[in-house]
């Protein structure tokens, strides 16, 4: 079969002020226009998003799934990070 | 339901339980399963938990798209402006739907070409319920009222199933649904307020729509080969006759309300089962419509080649549109 497939694009939805742009899904779209035309179609038909980000799919740079222990386990045993970690007083432990 | 030809037993693919390929990712995998988490797009899967959600998640995208047409069908015969309107809308949805299903099966490493192309072939089924023909008007509202009512029932279990990007969505899904449900019954309210005759096309159309409804949630649970598997694997969550039963038990009173009455003799109140019994199911004329044998599933099928092939000249020229642009930005740099 003949490969004419337009590109994947990810599509990010900011759904108000204030919010960030949130992942919502993907479409194909042969360039950036009309890749921010179909995900209005596809992802805002009813007021979902204030503003839209589109970004080819093979542009991502993302982490390995496989390296998720070397990635985010360090950070597993740094618990003076969380302000839980200090006890303090009761008189002041609102702080 | 959508993905009924799930439980149709394969010839070749999924012969028994599969080759662990590393026990160790195998073992992770399971953990996450049972803990009730989610497995995303990178993670490592079983080969026949990838294959299985590909044939379900397409299954289930060919269905939304397949299914425009019976209902497109109306779109320019609707009574108002109104009801025209919203019926645009309903099967605008539909489509997006196929395109977030889609999207979802893509990331599972199959191409939506490849998709399509299983779909055109006749390879890839969709739900049989759109092989049915929409005689009047009346059908666009029951429609609405049962079969998304049905999707409705069978899909909200699917919100919480085990692969990400299949769970989300379906949560947007879910969310566009109720307003084909109840655009179907309001439809139905207003014909049952009208003439004689527009109550005569309502109770027709629910004597066709009855028993198709209710067949889409697939075969019996004896009877269904996948179901298990899908289970253990947080896909399959709530059993065909479970959720055919909450259906059936939800739409009696709606009917009570509209006025209409369901073509089964048997479908009455047991108090001790605390739920309504109905007839038994005519499978054979289900398999049939499953297994593609009838006009409505070689309708629908060149409606859908023939939309694919007519706008490929404007898939073409739009990617050489984009191809020629890169071309000059790229000489002016
Ligand atoms: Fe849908
Ligand atoms: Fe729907």
């Amino acid at each position: 079969m003949e490969r004419k497939e337009w590109p994947l694009w990810e599509v990010f939805v900011r759904s108000r002020n204030g919010l960030d742009h949130k992942h919502c899904g993907s479409v194909h779209a042969p360039d950036a226009k009309l890749a921010l035309q179909v995900a209005r179609d596809v992802y805002t038909r009813r007021q979902e998003g204030v503003s839209i980000w589109v970004v080819q799919a093979d542009h991502i740079v993302a982490s390995d799934p496989d390296a998720k222990p070397e990635l985010f386990d360090p950070a597993e045993d740094k618990i003076y990070r969380h302000p839980t970690f200090y006890q303090l007083p009761d008189e002041v432990n609102h702080m | 339901m959508y993905t009924q030809a799930l439980d149709i037993p394969q010839q070749s693919a999924d012969k028994g339980p599969r080759v662990v390929e590393n026990p160790e990712y195998q073992a992770e995998f399971d953990a996450r399963i049972d803990a009730g988490g989610y497995i995303e797009a990178k993670d490592w899967m079983p080969e026949a938990y990838r294959k299985t959600l590909i044939r379900q998640i397409s299954q289930h995208a060919h269905s939304e798209i397949v299914g425009m047409l019976p209902e497109g069908n109306w779109i320019t015969r609707a009574p108002t402006l109104k009801r025209k309107a919203i019926l645009l809308a309903k099967v605008q949805d539909e489509g997006g739907h196929g395109l977030y299903l889609y999207a979802a099966a893509e990331t599972l490493g199959v191409s939506r070409d490849e998709l399509l192309e299983a779909l055109h072939s006749g390879r890839a089924k969709y739900s049989s319920i759109f092989n049915y023909p929409t005689l009047t008007w009346a059908d666009i509202g029951v429609i609405g009222w049962l079969v998304d009512g049905a999707a409705i029932m069978n899909q909200i279990p699917l919100c919480k199933c085990s692969y990400g990007p299949y769970a989300r969505a379906m949560v947007r899904i879910c969310k566009e649904e109720s307003f084909h449900q109840r655009q179907g019954y309001d439809l139905l309210l207003a014909m049952m307020k009208g003439t004689e005759e527009q109550r005569e096309m309502v109770q027709d159309a629910v004597n066709r729509w009855w028993w198709p409804s209710i067949m889409m949630f697939g075969p019996h649970d004896k009877d269904s080969v996948h179901s298990g598997q899908s289970a253990r694997w947080g896909i399959k969550r709530i059993s065909n006759d479970d959720l055919r039963q909450k259906f059936v038990d939800a739409t009696v009173e709606q009917a009570k309300v509209l006025g209409v009455t369901m073509p089964d003799p048997e479908l009455k109140w047991n108090a001790e089962r605390g739920h309504h019994d109905f007839g038994a199911i005519d499978w054979d004329e289900f398999w049939n419509v499953v297994n593609g044998h009838g006009q409505g599933n070689v309708d629908r099928l060149a409606a859908r080649v023939k939309a694919w092939e007519d706008g490929a000249w404007v898939r073409e020229a739009a990617l050489e549109h984009e191809r020629k642009r890169a071309a000059r930005e790229h000489q002016a740099a």
